[in-house]
């Protein structure tokens, strides 16, 4: 079997007598779209925030690209290949698009004590970073400042960042959210060509792009994983089906 | 090609060169002297500014980088006139260059230490935080009585600069102005740099920042101590401005005027600082002849920016701040 590009193991976080996070062992494979689904307060966003490094978990491992991360910082873990969008979009309101994935594009070529050259006139950050807007179908939208796209645009543009880390696995949190069904169609379109350059653990409550783009997934409830497989296999799952699908499925 | 703000700067710029000018011309020196302050003030305003107004960090303790400054002219002018050696036996002197170079030098470690604690908290800790650590400076320089404690130091001749006779009101004036002037090219570099990209990034969301991976505590701390250096600097002008120099300027009132000065001018203005201490010298100077409360007044125009123009007055004149 191929080595996961991501593998969490036993992981546990406690909020006082709350467990949030109750012992969850899942990987991401090279390749696959991952999707990680499950009620409100299941434990979806504690899990994320741990993978990425804004929670500390109590006891478990997380294990990325072959090194244990658990203990590095969000930005060190970032360094890393580890690349995310948000379920709110998190951008930098006044700069422009441009800028936002000119800041990526910064961080990934590791340096960010340049003090006197312009960023404006340094091709080596404005031209990759206009070839991404242009792939993540932002290109005409480069100059307004990221506050003042539209929802759609924005969670783009959190791709577009994704994107110029080069990320070794990108963490989506819920980038359905606030879609218009044309927008989900489009961005589960891109979604799908996406998993080209890097395995994405999706976190998602649109159970059509779910069921569309997933290759494996997982089902999170109060705080466990209570299913893992192929899309039928989970559809087919009665203890998922009264736990969580209902009558969707 | 000049836009609206730009204009507006040089405009600004020639103002505060012309002023002076007219006024020596005129045999009036009182002018040269206020407008010397004016540019003084907004260069502690500008270090300020790279803090506040690019990063969001609202020092409240710059008063202690702008007091560093000043104490090192004092110190090392008044061991220079004395002869006697300070520690490790080194000289005084009263070569402004010099000086220029141990105040931010000695601003720039005071400020390392600061912001290495202080930038761990945020929001209104890091205001009080800031505060304390400036107040300890304040009360460090009054109990030591080696350098006037309470009393503050005199400096008898004003600090020289090479090939120019800094005992003219409108030579200094032209000291202060080209150094103010250096000053704001070197926040306009920054603010455009890889650096002003991640500081400003960092102000406007943290997260963010961290998650494509650049560490933003390493960013804000570079960028206090800069912000540190630039408004210690400022200090020791301001020392030589008024030959002396007393732990009044390490006060806590000092922080806010500079804070004041920033909000006045325009937050993360280029020229913010620069309209916000013309508007409060020309301020303290007309009212202050008619009223000994004018500081009453100062407070109500700045209430009226902050509800109605935010953008202080750059933002009346040249409209709202760009990124590119």
């Amino acid at each position: 079997m191929v080595e996961p590009v991501l593998q969490i193991d036993n992981l546990v976080k406690n909020f006082a007598a709350l467990r949030a996070t109750d012992g969850v062992s899942l990987d991401l494979r090279p390749g696959e779209i991952h999707a990680l689904i499950g009620p409100n307060g299941a434990g979806k966003s504690t899990l994320i925030h741990q993978i990425c490094g804004t929670l500390r978990q109590d006891s478990g491992t997380i294990r990325f690209a072959g090194e244990d991360i658990g203990t590095l910082n969000t930005a060190e873990r970032a360094q890393r290949g580890l690349g995310r969008t948000f379920q709110v979009s998190s951008l930098a309101p006044e700069f422009s698009a441009l800028r936002n994935v000119m800041l990526a594009v910064q961080a990934k070529q590791g340096s960010s004590f340049g003090f006197f050259r312009p960023v404006m006139r340094d091709a080596s950050l404005v031209d990759p970073a206009m070839a991404i807007l242009e792939r993540v179908g932002l290109a005409d939208r480069a100059r307004l400042p990221a506050a003042e796209l539209s929802h759609g645009e924005r969670r783009q543009l959190e791709i577009a960042m994704a994107l110029a880390l080069q990320s070794k696995a990108f963490l989506l949190d819920e980038p359905m959210a606030g879609m218009g069904p044309e927008g989900s169609k489009r961005l589960t379109g891109f979604l799908d060509t996406l998993r080209r350059e890097a395995p994405i653990l999706l976190v998602e409550h649109d159970m059509d792009a779910v069921f569309a783009l997933a290759d494996r997934i997982s089902v999170l409830v109060y705080g466990k994983v209570i299913a893992t497989g192929t899309v039928d296999e989970i559809r087919n799952n009665s203890t998922v089906r009264t736990a969580y699908l209902g009558d969707h499925a | 090609m000049l836009t609206r703000e730009n204009t507006v700067n040089l405009l600004a710029a020639v103002l505060l060169l012309a002023a002076p000018l007219a006024a020596n011309a005129f045999g009036q020196p009182f002018y040269v002297t206020l407008a010397t302050r004016i540019a003084i003030l907004a260069l502690a305003a500008l270090g300020l500014n790279l803090a506040l107004g690019l990063g969001g960090l609202v020092s409240f303790g710059h008063a202690a980088f702008f007091g560093i400054g000043g104490y090192a002219a004092g110190i090392l002018s008044s061991h220079a006139l004395s002869y006697e050696p300070m520690i490790f036996g080194l000289p005084g002197t009263v070569q402004m260059p010099i000086i220029w170079i141990v105040a931010v030098i000695a601003a720039g470690l005071v400020a390392l230490a600061i912001g290495a604690i202080s930038l761990r908290t945020s929001g209104v800790y890091f205001i009080m935080i800031t505060l304390a650590f400036a107040q300890m400076v304040y009360y460090f320089a009054i109990s030591w009585p080696a350098y006037g404690g309470e009393d503050g130091l005199s400096i008898l001749v004003r600090n020289q600069f090479p090939g120019i006779n800094t005992m003219k009101p409108l030579s200094f004036f032209f000291v202060s102005y080209v150094v103010l002037l250096v000053g704001i090219g070197l926040f306009s570099l920054i603010r455009a740099s890889r650096f002003g990209a991640a500081l400003q990034a960092a102000r406007q969301n943290e997260t963010r920042v961290a998650t494509v991976g650049i560490h933003p505590y390493r960013i804000r701390l570079t960028g206090f101590v800069i912000s540190a250096m630039i408004t210690a600097l400022a200090g020791a002008l301001y020392a030589d401005l008024n030959r002396f120099v007393s732990p009044s300027m390490l006060s806590w009132h000092m922080s806010g005027e500079l804070i004041v000065l920033i909000i006045l001018g325009g937050t993360g203005r280029l020229f913010g600082p620069l309209a916000g201490a013309a508007l409060y010298v020309a301020f303290e100077f007309a009212l202050g002849g008619l009223t000994e409360r004018w500081q009453f007044f100062l407070g109500l125009i700045l209430l009226g920016v902050v509800l109605f123009a935010r953008g202080g007055l750059l933002g009346l004149l040249a409209g709202k701040a760009r990124h590119g």
